[in-house]
């Protein structure tokens, strides 16, 4: 099913565990460090680079891109080492996170709480998901190199629910 | 005395760097492909879209995987080879600084656990020397995703846990973090040795390939026994249930102490990125 980032956020109610969406719209990515930095920001109260509220976050590192490409490969990293700074970042506004692997309690709790969706692209596939890319842009943190905050818009990126807003989840 | 230039060796690892990066082995293709059944599974789907993705990654010379991981090098050295110019470390590390800067392959090694600052050329590699007969030196390239390392282990088991205590340890093992090591995965076992070489014998088990029978009679069957129960734990394809969860087990064994029973499991993802070169 094709849709855009404005229709589930609308809906993130419709969008049960298990449902294989194409997503299109405009994605941040940021892993370990650029979640610490965000959320220290957060504690002491400071501007942050990203609007986070209504946001897409996407667990990514990706590889450069060569001079005749948009971006590198860019497929999720695994999401398990960003749950001790996901409720925070729910808490303050992101509702679409996208990674690959299992979540603690605590972020399918904060997932339900803020009725928030978790989404798994196949890991290892980056090549592939880098042809859904149709820009990519630097926001934050340039010193971080592939951990830096950029802003990808996707065409029909493949992705699964996994953690829906009722706190469903795929994982077994 | 076969004398080779490290210049012609540092060229030849700057293309391996990349050839290993957007190639992913026949025998992995091969293996994902005889799983798939062509319904409407989600288990399926994942298995096409890392066959679709090879495909894309070889045409487009592209990362197959956006980590493109630490280089490890397993190094063989005829003894009757000099090397003229850089030492075999020097010129290995200058080839995958060169490569991954050339290719757009993704840095991803830090200096410091702590201080985490990027290398910004993705050196050092971790590179293993043995030393053999001839007069050639055979290197194979492991470049080696941070996920699925994460979801390796190493215990010190005893003597009296045997085979049954090793199994148990790698089911609960992959039960705990199969699913984040983007499964299918090829599992490494290291039985033996001690606490710092058996880590090395589980990465060495990872090079072998899918199909490739253990020269130990007894090894490929307990092999055949764990690979059938870990496709039991219905994790499948990238933690989402189904089949395969695993590939293959591949074992290797070591002499060790009769108190000790040092076993490592190092975890393969399905883009098992390894490739060999003869120079």
């Amino acid at each position: 099913m094709k849709i855009t980032i404005e229709q589930l956020l609308q809906n993130t109610d419709k969008y049960k565990a298990g449902t294989q969406i194409e997503l299109s719209g405009t994605i941040y990515t940021a892993r370990d460090q650029a979640h610490k930095r965000l959320v220290s920001l957060l504690n002491n109260g400071e501007k942050l680079p990203v609007r986070l509220k209504d946001s897409c976050i996407y667990y990514c590192g990706p590889c450069p891109n060569s001079p005749d490409k948009i971006i590198g490969s860019c497929g999720p990293t695994t999401a398990s080492r960003m749950d001790v700074y996901t409720p925070a970042m729910l808490s303050n506004g992101v509702k679409i996170i996208i990674g690959k692997g299992k979540r603690s309690k605590e972020v399918v709790d904060s997932i339900k709480d803020n009725k928030a969706i978790y989404l798994i692209a196949t890991g290892g596939v980056g090549a592939l998901i880098a042809q859904k890319v149709k820009s990519f842009k630097l926001i934050a943190f340039e010193d971080l190199g592939p951990e830096a905050i950029y802003e990808l818009v996707v065409k029909d990126f493949p992705l699964i629910v996994a953690i829906d807003c009722f706190g469903n989840t795929l994982f077994r | 005395m076969r004398k080779i230039e490290s210049k012609d060796i540092i060229s030849r690892i700057t293309d391996l760097c990349a050839d290993a990066n957007f190639n992913l082995p026949q025998d992995i293709t091969d293996c994902i492909a005889s799983y798939i059944k062509n319904d409407d599974s989600i288990s399926d789907k994942i298995l096409k879209e890392i066959l679709e993705n090879a495909k894309i990654a070889s045409q487009e010379k592209i990362a197959l995987c956006q980590d493109t991981g630490t280089a490890n090098f397993f190094v063989k050295i005829g003894k009757n080879v000099e090397i003229v110019g850089d030492d075999i470390f020097c010129a290995i590390n200058k080839g995958v600084a060169q490569g991954y800067t050339k290719y757009y392959l993704r840095k991803s090694i830090v200096c410091d656990p702590l201080d985490r600052i990027n290398t910004k050329d993705n050196t050092p590699a971790n590179i293993y020397c043995d030393f053999t007969d001839g007069n050639e030196i055979e290197i194979t390239i492991l470049t080696k995703g941070g996920g699925s390392e994460n979801a390796s282990f190493l215990k010190m088991l005893t003597p009296l846990d045997g085979w049954e205590g090793i199994k148990k340890f790698v089911i609960e093992s992959i039960k705990l973090k199969g699913a984040n090591a983007c499964p299918p995965i090829i599992v490494g076992l290291g039985i033996g040795g001690d606490f710092a070489s058996v880590g090395l014998l589980a990465k060495k088990a990872i090079l072998r390939t899918i199909g490739s029978k253990n020269k130990k009679q007894e090894y490929d069957k307990k092999e055949q026994e764990l690979l059938e129960e870990i496709n039991k734990l219905n994790i499948g394809p990238m933690g989402l249930g189904g089949v395969p969860t695993a590939l293959a087990v591949f074992i290797e064994t070591k002499h060790c102490h009769i108190a000790s029973m040092p076993v490592a499991i190092n975890i393969q993802c399905h883009s098992c990125r390894r490739k060999t070169i003869v120079l």
